[in-house]
C-alpha cells in the first residue's frame, strides 16, 4: 500500500528530524510533566476518506500527501512517532456516523482527517464537536461545516463553497461578461457555489439570463445546451466536478459552444480532468485557491515531492491534504506532542501560518482558510494562472458563533 | 415455509441472552454498533414479512426507512422537549400513510413489475427530499434534540445514554419480532403464506387478496419507519441517502443472505453484513473483493441462507438427541 | 427561432432515447428474455468501457480497440455464467439479485486494481471527429449520430435474431419452458450460456461505443443500472419493440422534462415509469 512507501525523504531532511528528535529529548527532560502525560506512544492520526468509488482519486491523494507533508518532519508529530488508522469513507452518508464512531471511539484517534464528501462532513462534524476530537477537514466544502457547525476543535485547510464561487462573478465582470447563464448541479455544493457567485455578481451590475440547476449526479446535458445556445448568454458560469465536469466540457466543445460563448466555472470544472478533457478544455477559465502552475517556491517543492512519493502528479486535493498535514505539525511542536492539551493546541493552530503550495494562508475565526483566489485558463492542458482576483478572501461564516 | 422448532426457539433464546449481556462486555464503539445493527434488523424484519412471506418482493423499501427518518427529523427538528410517545405516534401514522398510499398504487402489478414499481415510488421520494429547497436538501437535516420518554413527570429511559438506547432498540426488535410471528401464526398471516405460494387459488377460494397484501405492506411499511424513527433518533442526523435504491438494494440482500421467510433470518443476515463492513475493511484496501467472494459462496453453498444453514444443523443435533433418547428408552 | 429551438430538442430526446436502447439492450436478452434479475448489467457496461479505454489506448484506434475488446467481453460474460449463473437457473430469482450483486463489488474492485481510479476519456476517431452545425452557434457531433446509427443496427438485428431466425425461437422457448427444450434434445445449457454472453457482450458494447462521450471513471456502471430497468420494465419484459419504443420515450420524456419542467426533471423518468405500470401492468408491449 502506498502509505508504507516513504515518500521522498533525502538524508538532510532526516538529519533534521533527528536532531529535532534530540533537541524535543532534551526539551522534555526539562519539563518532565509534559511528557508524564502525553507519554512515548505513538499519536493516532484517524484518516476517513473515500478509497473506493467516484471519490476515491480525491480521498487517496489527500492521504499520500497528509502523510508526505508528515514525514517530511520525520515522520513525527510534537516528536512523537505517529500511527494512521485509514477508514474508507465510501462517501455513504448512511454510514457516516457508524465509522466516525469507529475511529474516535474504537482506535480512540488523538486527531481525525476527513471527509470529502460533504454530507459525510455533516455527520462527522457533528459527532466530533460533542467528542471534541481535533478535526482536520481537508475537502468537503459545505458553507455549514465552518459557518452554523463551527467549533473550536474543527478545521478546514480547504475551501467552503463559497470561496470558489464569490470571486468568481467579479472576474467574470472585469472580463466583460453581463449577460450570464448559471448551470450548476442541483446539490449543496453546486447551490452553495451558484449562491456566491450570483451574489457578487449582481452586486457588481451583472445580470443572470437564467438559472439552470441540472440533476446530480446525472451527465446528459444536451437539452441543457440547446438551451444556452438558444440563450445567447455572453458567458456561462457553471459548477461540475469529477467525470461530470469532463463530459460538461465535452459536450459543450463538441456542440461548438466554446467558440461563441466562453465558459467559466469553479476551479473543479478543470481541476484534476484536463486530461481527459483535452482540447475540449482549451480556453475555460476558473477560479480556485490553487492552479498548478503557480509560480512559488512552496509549490515546485511540494509538486516534486509529491511526484517522488507517489508518481502521480499532485491535484489541489493533494494541497488540501498537505496543509493538513502541515496544521497538525504546527498544533503538535507548540504543545510539544502533548495531546491532551488541547487548548493550547488549539490556539497555536487558529494562530498557524500555513506556508502552503497555494501560497501563504492564515485561518479565519470559523477556521477556515482566509486565502487568495485566482483566475486560471487551461493552456495546453495546464491551468494557468490569469490573475488574482481576491486576494485574502474570507468565508462569511454564517451561523458561527465562535470568536 | 419454516416452522420455529423447539432447537431454533432455544437457538433464538440463547442470541437474545448474548445481546441481552453484550453491553456489560462490549467497547463502547461495539455496543453502538450493535445498537445500530439492530435497528437495521427491525428494517429488514420488516421487509422479510413482503418478501419472504407474502411474496411482494418491494425494491423501495428504504423509502419507509427514510420517511420516518424525516419525519422526525422535519417535525420536530427543533423542538426543545420532542415527546417520545407524540413523535413516535405521529411519525408512525404518517408513514402508515405513505405506505398506504404506495401500496395501494404498486399492488396492481405482481413479479417484476411490483419490484420496479415499488422502486418508482421510492426514487420520486428520494428526489423529493434531495432536491427540495425546505428540507437541508442532499446535505440533510439534523434533529436537534432526542425525544423524551416521559411516565407523567419520571423520565423511563435515557436516549442520551447509550447503554439505555440499546435495551430500548433491543426491546423494539423482540416487540417487533414477537408481533410479526404472532400476526404470521393468525388466520391473517396463513392467507399471506397461501398468497405468495399461489394467489390464484386464495383468490378462488374468495378471498380478495390485494386487501391483504396491502394491509401486509402498511404493516411493513409502519415498522420500516419505526427503524427510520430509531435511526434518527439515534444520530441525530437525516440525509436522502437513507431513501436511495442503494439502501433498498442492501435490505434485499440482507434479507436473502440471512434467509428469507424465517424472520430470524434477516437479523442475522443484518448482524453477517455489517459487521463484515466494519471487519474486513481491515485487511485490505479492496475488501469488497471478499465480500462479492463470501455473497457469492453463500448463494452457492447455502441454498436458504444462513438461516437455513442453522435449520439443517439444528434438525441434525436434534434427530441425533431423539436416536440418542430412543436408545436410552 | 421558437420552433427550431424545439426541433433541436427533438432530435435530443430521440438521440438520447437511442442512446438508452444501447445501455438497456444487453440487459433486454439477460433479463428481458431470459428473465435473469442482472444487478451485474452495469458492471459489464463498465468494463466494456475499460476495455475499450485500455485497448484503444494500446492500438491507438477506437474501432481496433473495439474489435479487440469484444472477444474478451464475449469469454467474460460466458464464464461468469458458466462459473455462476448457471447455478441459479432452478432457484428462486431472488438468489440472482445477491450473487450478480456480489459480481458488482468483484467488478469494481478489479476495475481499481487494474485500471486505478482517474477520470479518462477515449479519443473520437479522425473519421467521426466533425461536427454538422445546426444554428448560427450549435452544432452536432457526428460521434452521437454514429451512435445514434449503431443503435438502430443493434436494434435491428436483435429483433431479427430473437423473432425471426429459429435460434431466436429455440432461445424463447427455452426462457419459458426450460425442460421442454431440453427433452427436444437441444443442450439448453450451451443456449443459455450463449445468450449470456451475448446479452454481457451488448452491455460492454454499449460500454465502448459510448466512452468517447461519457468519459471512463470508478462507478459509470452504478448510474446506467436502474435507467436500463427502467427501458426493459417499461417496454415490457421480453418485448424488444417495447425496449426500443420505451427507451425513445424516455429519452423523449427527460429531455423535455428538462426543458418544460426543470425543477421536477429527475423525477419525470420514474413518474412517467409509475404512469405506464399503472395504466398497463405488464408494460407496453408485455404479455400478460
Amino acid at each position: 500500500m502506498s502509505d508504507q512507501k516513504k515518500p521522498g525523504i533525502s538524508r538532510r531532511d532526516i538529519l533534521k528530524g533527528g536532531a529535532a528528535a534530540a533537541g524535543l529529548a532534551t526539551a522534555s527532560s526539562l519539563i518532565p510533566t509534559r511528557f508524564a502525560i502525553g507519554g512515548t506512544a505513538k499519536v493516532k492520526v484517524g484518516i476517513l476518506l473515500p478509497y473506493t468509488g467516484t471519490y476515491a482519486k480525491l480521498g487517496t491523494n489527500i492521504k499520500d500527501a497528509l502523510q508526505l507533508r508528515i514525514n517530511e518532519n520525520g515522520g513525527k508529530l510534537g516528536g512523537r512517532e505517529v500511527e494512521y488508522v485509514n477508514i474508507d469513507s465510501e462517501a455513504a452518508p448512511p454510514k457516516a456516523s457508524e465509522l466516525t464512531n469507529k475511529l474516535i471511539k474504537k482506535e480512540q484517534v488523538d486527531f481525525l482527517i476527513g471527509p470529502v464528501h460533504s454530507v459525510v462532513g455533516m455527520a462527522m462534524v457533528k459527532i466530533a464537536r460533542k467528542a471534541d476530537v481535533i478535526t482536520v477537514i481537508p475537502n468537503a466544502g459545505a458553507n455549514g461545516l465552518t459557518g452554523s457547525l463551527c467549533a473550536p476543535n474543527i478545521f478546514r485547510t480547504s475551501f467552503s463553497s463559497y470561496q470558489p464561487g464569490f470571486p468568481a462573478g467579479q472576474a467574470m465582470l472585469e472580463d466583460g461578461h453581463k449577460n450570464v447563464v448559471v448551470m450548476y448541479w442541483n446539490y449543496g455544493f453546486g447551490k452553495e457555489t451558484a449562491a456566491a457567485f450570483k451574489s457578487s455578481f449582481l452586486a457588481g451590475g451583472g445580470n443572470i439570463v437564467k438559472e439552470i440547476p441540472t440533476p446530480f449526479p446525472k451527465v446528459e446535458f444536451q437539452a441543457y445546451l440547446t438551451e444556452v445556445a438558444a440563450l445567447k448568454p455572453d458567458a456561462v458560469f457553471t459548477f461540475y466536478a469529477g467525470g461530470g465536469a469532463v463530459k460538461f466540457v465535452k459536450d459543450y466543445a463538441a456542440a461548438g459552444l466554446n467558440k461563441t460563448i466562453p465558459l467559466y466555472g469553479a476551479g473543479f470544472l478543470t481541476e484534476g480532468v484536463t486530461g481527459a478533457q483535452g482540447a475540449a478544455a482549451e480556453g475555460v477559465r476558473t477560479t480556485l485557491h490553487y492552479a498548478d502552475s503557480l509560480d512559488l517556491p512552496a509549490n515546485h517543492r511540494f509538486r516534486e515531492a509529491f511526484m517522488k512519493a507517489t508518481g502521480n502528479p499532485a491535484d489541489v486535493y493533494a494541497v488540501q491534504g498537505y496543509d493538513a498535514g502541515d496544521l497538525l505539525i504546527q498544533g503538535m511542536a507548540a504543545v510539544e506532542g502533548d495531546v491532551k492539551a488541547k487548548a493550547e493546541m488549539i490556539k497555536a493552530m487558529e494562530g498557524a501560518t500555513i506556508d502552503s503550495p497555494r501560497g501563504k494562508f492564515t485561518f479565519s475565526k470559523a477556521h477556515n482558510p482566509i486565502q487568495d483566489i485566482y483566475l486560471r485558463e487551461v493552456v495546453n492542458g495546464q491551468n494557468q494562472v490569469v490573475r488574482t482576483v481576491q486576494k485574502a478572501v474570507e468565508d462569511p461564516a454564517k451561523g458561527c458563533k465562535i470568536g | 415455509m419454516h416452522t420455529v422448532t423447539r432447537p431454533i426457539i432455544i437457538f433464538l433464546c440463547i442470541c437474545l441472552v448474548m445481546l441481552l449481556l453484550f453491553p456489560a462486555v462490549g467497547s463502547p464503539f461495539y455496543t453502538e454498533l450493535v445498537t445500530r445493527i439492530m435497528i437495521l434488523s427491525i428494517f429488514t424484519i420488516s421487509l422479510d414479512l413482503l418478501i419472504g412471506f407474502t411474496g411482494l418482493v418491494s425494491f423501495g423499501h428504504a423509502a419507509f426507512f427514510g420517511i420516518g427518518a424525516y419525519l422526525l427529523a422535519i417535525l420536530f427538528n427543533d423542538v426543545e422537549h420532542i415527546n417520545y410517545w407524540w413523535s413516535l405516534t405521529l411519525t408512525l401514522s404518517m408513514t402508515g400513510m405513505a405506505a398506504l398510499v404506495i401500496g395501494w398504487l404498486s399492488i396492481r402489478t405482481s413479479g417484476i413489475y411490483f419490484i420496479m414499481l415499488t422502486l418508482a415510488f421510492a426514487q420520486m421520494c428520494f428526489y423529493f427530499f434531495f432536491e427540495s429547497p425546505h428540507f437541508g436538501g442532499d446535505d440533510g437535516i439534523f434533529l436537534m434534540n432526542k425525544p423524551e420518554i416521559m411516565l407523567g413527570s419520571r423520565q423511563l429511559v435515557d436516549l442520551e445514554n447509550e447503554h439505555h438506547y440499546y435495551y430500548f432498540v433491543l426491546a423494539w426488535l423482540v416487540g417487533v419480532y414477537l408481533f410479526l410471528s404472532m400476526i404470521l401464526r393468525a388466520p391473517f398471516g396463513h392467507v399471506l403464506i397461501a398468497i405468495k405460494a399461489n394467489e390464484q387459488r386464495v383468490r378462488a377460494l374468495g378471498y380478495s387478496t390485494p386487501h391483504y397484501k396491502l394491509v401486509s405492506f402498511v404493516i411493513a411499511g409502519t415498522i420500516a419507519g419505526l427503524a427510520g424513527f430509531l435511526e434518527a433518533a439515534h444520530t441525530s442526523f437525516v440525509t436522502p441517502a437513507y431513501l436511495g435504491w442503494h439502501e433498498s438494494g442492501m435490505a434485499i440482500m440482507m434479507v436473502i443472505l440471512g434467509g428469507m421467510g424465517t424472520l430470524f433470518g434477516p437479523v442475522i443476515g443484518t448482524f453477517i453484513v455489517v459487521l463484515l463492513q466494519d471487519f474486513l475493511p481491515g485487511f485490505t484496501e479492496h475488501w469488497k473483493l471478499i465480500m462479492g467472494g463470501i455473497i457469492i459462496g453463500v448463494v452457492l453453498f447455502l441454498p436458504n441462507g444462513v438461516a437455513g444453514l442453522i435449520y439443517s444443523l439444528t434438525n441434525r443435533l436434534s434427530s441425533k438427541s431423539k436416536e440418542a433418547g430412543r436408545e436410552h428408552v | 427561432m421558437e420552433s427550431s429551438f424545439y426541433l433541436i430538442q427533438l432530435l435530443n430526446g430521440i438521440q438520447y432515447g437511442f442512446l438508452l436502447f444501447l445501455l438497456a439492450s444487453g440487459l433486454t436478452l439477460i433479463f428481458g428474455i431470459m428473465g435473469i434479475i442482472n444487478l451485474a448489467h452495469g458492471a459489464f457496461y463498465m468494463i466494456g468501457a475499460y476495455l475499450c479505454y485500455w485497448l484503444t489506448g494500446i492500438t491507438g484506434n477506437l474501432f481496433t480497440g473495439i474489435l479487440l475488446a469484444i472477444p474478451l467481453s464475449i469469454l467474460f460474460g460466458y464464464a461468469v455464467e458458466r462459473l455462476a449463473i448457471s447455478h441459479l437457473y432452478k432457484r428462486d430469482h431472488l438468489y440472482q439479485v445477491l450473487l450478480t450483486y456480489a459480481l458488482i463489488l468483484i467488478a469494481n474492485e478489479l476495475q481499481s486494481i487494474f485500471w486505478g481510479n482517474d477520470v479518462h476519456s477515449v479519443p473520437i476517431p479522425e473519421l467521426l471527429k466533425g461536427a454538422i452545425q445546426l444554428t448560427d452557434n450549435q452544432a452536432y457531433p457526428i460521434y452521437r449520430l454514429f451512435i445514434s446509427a449503431a443503435c438502430v443496427v443493434i436494434a435491428i438485428a436483435m429483433y431479427w435474431v430473437i423473432q425471426k431466425t429459429r435460434l431466436g425461437m429455440t432461445i424463447r422457448a427455452g426462457a419459458s419452458n426450460r425442460e421442454m427444450v431440453q427433452a427436444l434434445g437441444i443442450n439448453i445449457n450451451w443456449l443459455f450460456a450463449i445468450v449470456f454472453s451475448m446479452g454481457a457482450t451488448l452491455a460492454a458494447l454499449a460500454g465502448m461505443l459510448a466512452a468517447p462521450v461519457n468519459t471512463v471513471y470508478p462507478g459509470i456502471g452504478d448510474n446506467i443500472l436502474i435507467i436500463s430497468f427502467v427501458v426493459v420494465v417499461i417496454g415490457g419484459i421480453g418485448s424488444i419493440k417495447g425496449a426500443f419504443i420505451g427507451a425513445l420515450l424516455i429519452g423523449l420524456a427527460d429531455t423535455f422534462g428538462k426543458v418544460l419542467l426543470p425543477e421536477m426533471a429527475s423525477m419525470v423518468v420514474y413518474a412517467l415509469m409509475a404512469a405506464v405500470l399503472f395504466w398497463r401492468p405488464q408494460g407496453l408491449f408485455g404479455k400478460v
